[in-house]
């Protein structure tokens, strides 16, 4: 017998304390993404608030409305397109398949992914909400409205990495996945009402955007930055948080699902 | 005594022309543990002495042809009977049987395409198979868990991907899947990458990412380690720090399959050498013997009256004394060749060599 039948494997907290780290130093330290994923908000942000700061009536500003929006899209950038490109990158490369070989428990590449769109989110939503307050007047959202901001962040954070874990599986890799995915949540910020005013927007294309998460988050953002007094000028006539909620849980089980179905450690020519 | 310690004369060593037969010096007085092993050999109070192959020939085709008859040993490193795996149309591996005793290097040899990486894909638990048994480290690899994986080091053909992680962060990280790892910074010592420590993986050179995959493989104290073409890509001097690192691997105890394209490789490093090709293992045999390589017939030539002579002889040394006593001084240009292991491999493969 040799000596690791009695030494016990590692306890999960400490692989998950390990992948965490790992998932944190690949995803900070590498310039694209960060200037991708975490950048290119802040900068729309910068822009749009300059030149787009119109009234919107009751003395709310565009910008104002665009911060709902672009937090929408950066839970977006941080969830499905950072989840889609850098898992088809780690299975194109191999990464995947030699982890799979390690008597690492399967599930501690996931939580690592977790703690990583985690930290992202949160950077991400803290600059933002850093710059609006301090450069364009945007008013902290009262009290009970940050419980709406912290589940509508997590639900349409999670249903969003679980679908960008499926979406990797359909991509090559990382390139092929970058080259689909973001012209994908470029073309759904455009109709879900992040660069305009939902209501603008014809309204089959408004039908086309209910059928994903974004439009979804970015009302339920809106309803945490924007006065009720707004809530009127939606298609719906309200803010319909309870079928905010229900969407993106219903998509948080189809990604779950597809996750289960597709998920694979290895190229696809392996079996 | 236990088997699994000694060498069990098989279907393969004994098959394409029983290179063990001519020595008996290299493969007789093992126990053998298998009696159906046992009647294709002479026994002597539960020794094995092999005996001549053209006696064994018959025996092995008929083992071979019914490799169920010897089930799988579950005291070796790795133990196969039977193996098989299509892709499509394509036959990978095509009933394949081998035997890896605990702390041999073992090299797999073949063509492209011969079944090599997808027979050791099989053995690491990445790929099913269609048929067949398959005993690693007396596991099923289709159905072992983590325990089993923890005493596996394996590196891929495709190595690991590029990393923003230093390369010790990376065999830290490695280290913390593992139950008894090895200390990752006597790692990095060991394969030469102390003065890289910092560096991140992605910015290393291709010579240094092998070694690093090397490191990520060994990291976690395996009894049995896989190398898939280690050093393809690498140029002569870092092959032979490569070969030392292994020799050195081995002084700690560590079995290795290893599969190459480099002849030169497997000699310099394997106890023992399979050839493989279209999916089956031709011969297995320690490399010097390979083919029947010792006991072939060398070529004695020479240069007289002016043209270049040669004879294939079994009894060079008679041929040359004999040549001695014609010349004078000198026999000019006198040469003595035996077959090289490219030559044998290259026959033993069907290609012209």
């Amino acid at each position: 017998m040799t000596t690791t039948d009695e030494v016990s494997l590692p306890s999960l907290p400490s692989v998950y304390r390990s992948r965490a780290g790992v998932e944190l130093k690949e995803f900070f330290r590498q310039r694209e993404a960060v200037v991708f994923t975490l950048m290119l908000p802040v900068l729309l942000l910068v822009v749009f608030g300059a030149v787009l700061n119109f009234d919107l009536g009751d003395g709310v500003t565009f910008t104002q409305y665009f911060m709902a929006g672009i937090i929408a899209a950066g839970i977006l950038g941080a969830s499905l397109q950072n989840m889609a490109i850098s898992i088809a990158t780690e299975r194109s490369d191999g990464t995947l398949k030699g982890l799979a070989g390690t008597p690492m428990p399967r599930s501690a590449y996931f939580v690592g992914k977790v703690v990583q769109v985690l930290a992202v989110t949160a950077a991400i939503i803290a600059i933002l909400v850093l710059i609006g307050v301090v450069f364009y007047g945007i008013d902290l959202p009262p009290g009970a409205d940050w419980l709406t901001f912290a589940w509508v962040t997590v639900l349409g954070s999670a249903s969003c990495t679980l679908l960008g874990i499926a979406v990797s599986s359909l991509a090559r890799n990382g390139r092929s996945a970058s080259a689909t995915v973001t012209p994908f949540a470029l073309l759904l910020q455009f109709i879900s009402g992040v660069f305009f005013q939902f209501s603008e927007i014809p309204s089959w294309m408004q039908t086309v955007a209910a059928l994903f998460p974004l439009k979804w988050m970015a009302q339920g953002l809106r309803s945490v930055f924007l006065p009720d007094s707004l809530a009127a000028s939606e298609p719906a006539g309200s803010w319909e948080l309870g079928r905010v909620a229900l969407v993106l849980i219903v998509w948080c089980l189809i990604g779950l699902l597809l996750c289960v179905r597709t998920f694979r450690w290895q190229d696809r020519d392996s079996r | 005594m236990r088997a699994a310690t000694l060498l069990v004369p098989t279907t393969e060593e004994l098959e394409p022309g029983c290179p063990s037969a001519g020595r008996p010096g290299q493969f007789s007085r093992k126990i053998c543990p298998v009696p159906v092993a046992c009647s294709c050999a002479q026994r002597e109070g539960g020794d094995c002495v092999l005996v001549q192959k053209d006696s064994l020939l018959p025996r092995a085709r008929k083992l071979a042809a019914d490799p169920g008859r010897q089930p799988p040993d579950a005291d070796a490193a790795i133990s196969i009977r039977g193996l098989a795996k299509r892709y499509g149309d394509f036959v990978a591996v095509d009933g394949l049987d081998l035997d890896i005793r605990r702390g041999e290097i073992f090299a797999l040899l073949g063509p492209n395409g011969a079944g090599k990486t997808t027979t050791v894909e099989i053995c690491e638990g990445y790929r099913s198979r269609d048929a067949g048994e398959v005993l690693v480290l007396g596991e099923d690899p289709a159905a072992a868990g983590r325990r089993w994986k923890a005493q596996l080091g394996i590196v891929l053909q495709s190595g690991a991907g590029e990393s923003q992680l230093t390369v010790r962060e990376l065999v830290r990280a490695q280290a913390s899947y593992y139950p008894a790892p090895r200390d990752p910074d006597e790692v990095l010592e060991l394969v030469g990458l102390t003065e890289k420590a910092g560096v991140r993986g992605k910015s290393l050179s291709g010579g240094q990412r092998r070694r690093l995959d090397v490191a990520l493989g060994i990291v976690g104290r395996p009894t049995l380690l896989f190398l898939d073409e280690p050093t393809t890509g690498f140029d002569p001097e870092a092959r032979r720090q490569f070969w030392s690192l292994i020799r050195s691997l081995r002084e700690l105890g560590t079995t290795m399959l290893l599969t190459t394209h480099y002849l030169d490789e497997a000699e310099a490093l394997a106890d023992r050498v399979g050839v493989i090709t279209r999916g089956r293992l031709v011969e297995v045999a320690v490399p010097s013997s390979l083919g029947g390589r010792e006991t072939a017939p060398a070529v004695v030539s020479w240069t007289e009256d002016g043209a270049r002579r040669s004879e294939a002889t079994a009894a060079p040394t008679a041929l040359v004394r004999d040549l001695a006593g014609r010349f004078p001084g000198e026999v000019p240009d006198l040469a003595v060749t035996r077959p090289t292991l490219e030559d044998v491999y290259l026959r033993m493969i069907g290609e012209p060599s």
